[in-house]
């Protein structure tokens, strides 16, 4: 009963990703325009811009995360869904995992696919691209379950999302960190491939492990 | 039907509830057994969609208890009852019977009372024609009964009602009368807040404006 209930939220979910004003397109053209933007503003440099690259796509990839993030519990807050998902015999703590998998897929995935082309654009070498589709793929998770917290923690509020970026946004830095030294250890340098990689890994997994407790109480107590 | 015994009576024993630090609602007390419904009248800001929250479990009681009894109160209250409230829990992107056929999924209970297919439930509040629209093309009075619609897919013995009779027309509203002595003779209970006669016959009377103590009577 309660994996026929959580199929159907995923499903619906992105259903809702997919139809107009969803969002889950809007990510990946703005991480489109943002990384086409780059070259323009810094020059015809192939070196440099090769050597930026997994930082350009990075940052890119981040801002592209939080751009859908804020509105993953305010519509629901603001239509009503959410009081009546507390109504729901499925834990809540399993409902926000679901929404988070499901936003991860709209709006993640396309970025991952997406970024070893446009790191073509930056001059970036065969590995890096590897490399950066590989950084994205296991630090993206943890992007997207510490945008859950800080959406839920403005669901109730009006234009709550800017104020969601500004507490996320710093929660971000490691994973930042790790997952541009894995994108530029990958077309070689002193770290080896593994290591960057394996700690975005167990951030990822930290934050798909603890974050729904987090955003379910935040979602709880959003009305008290 | 197992849904006659699941909930055999609610009782609230002096609940307070604040909010923003302030108590909107003060001691209440009141009794409800299997088949009775009760009515929450008041002026605005008489505190009624409050408490009818705190019921359902969306707030935090400030003070008194929430006790249920019968063959599902092991399960929490908010388990057990379906909530309308002013927002219909509708997206605009769906059809009405995409909306109905989560909530159908995602408000399932393990008892076996009587629910309707989603298709059926929209049926039987005169919405067949409507049922692959999306809900964005639908008129308020519409969104209304396709939320109403979800409390005949799932069966829940309590039923926690803000104003359901918003924006729906006189045929509506007898569908809804007819819909609430069905499942008041199957032993479910009906908690409402109203301004308007909701057609619910013999419901005890909680008149939140009365005084600081709700005030119990019979209408």
């Amino acid at each position: 009963m309660m994996q026929s209930a959580l199929s159907a939220l995923f499903w619906r979910e992105l259903q809702l990703a997919r139809s107009v004003g969803g969002g889950g397109a809007m990510g990946v053209v703005f991480f489109l325009i943002l990384v086409s933007l780059t070259p323009f503003a810094i020059g015809p440099d192939l070196n440099l811009l090769s050597r930026i690259g997994p930082a350009i796509l990075w940052i890119a990839a981040l801002l592209a995360t939080l751009l859908g993030l804020d509105r993953l519990f305010q519509s629901d807050a603001d239509d009503g869904s959410l009081d009546l998902l507390l109504t729901a015999a499925t834990p809540l703590e399993l409902v926000v995992l679901v929404k988070c998998v499901a936003h991860w897929i709209a709006t993640a995935l396309p970025l991952i696919v997406a970024s070893p082309l446009l790191g073509l654009t930056l001059a970036m070498e065969p590995a890096s691209l590897a490399g950066i589709s590989l950084s994205l793929l296991a630090g993206t998770p943890a992007l997207t379950m510490l945008g859950a917290i800080g959406a839920a923690l403005t669901a109730g509020l009006r234009r709550g999302g800017l104020l969601m970026a500004v507490l996320i946004l710093p929660l971000t830095t490691p994973v930042l960190i790790f997952g541009v030294s894995a994108a530029t250890a990958a077309s070689g340098g002193t770290v080896p491939f593994h290591i960057p990689i394996l700690i975005l890994c167990g951030l990822s997994l930290a934050a798909v492990a603890g974050a729904p407790f987090a955003a379910a109480a935040a979602l709880r107590s959003r009305d008290a | 039907m197992n849904q006659q015994f699941a909930l055999t009576s609610l009782s609230a024993r002096s609940v307070s509830v604040d909010r923003g630090g302030r108590a909107i609602v003060k001691n209440i007390h009141f009794e409800l057994r299997a088949g009775e419904a009760l009515v929450a009248l008041g002026r605005n800001g008489a505190g009624k969609s409050t408490l009818l929250r705190a019921i359902a479990g969306f707030l935090p009681l400030s003070g008194g208890e929430l006790t249920h009894a019968g063959e599902a109160s092991e399960a929490p209250l908010p388990e057990l009852c379906h909530y309308v409230g002013h927002a219909d829990g509708l997206k605009s992107a769906l059809t009405a019977s995409e909306n109905l056929e989560f909530w159908a999924r995602m408000l399932a209970t393990p008892s076996s009372g009587e629910s309707l297919a989603p298709s059926q439930a929209l049926h039987r509040m005169g919405l067949k024609r409507l049922a692959d629209f999306p809900v964005a093309y639908l008129s308020a009075g519409q969104k209304r009964r396709v939320a109403l619609a979800r409390l005949f897919v799932s069966p829940r013995p309590l039923w926690i009602l803000d104003e359901p009779a918003t924006a729906l027309d006189v045929a509506s509203q007898e569908i809804l009368g007819e819909a609430f002595a069905r499942h008041r003779a199957s032993g479910g209970m009906i908690i409402a807040a109203t301004h308007a006669p909701l057609g619910l016959i013999d419901a005890a009377v909680l008149d939140l404006s009365a005084t600081d103590a709700g005030a119990i009577g019979n209408a």
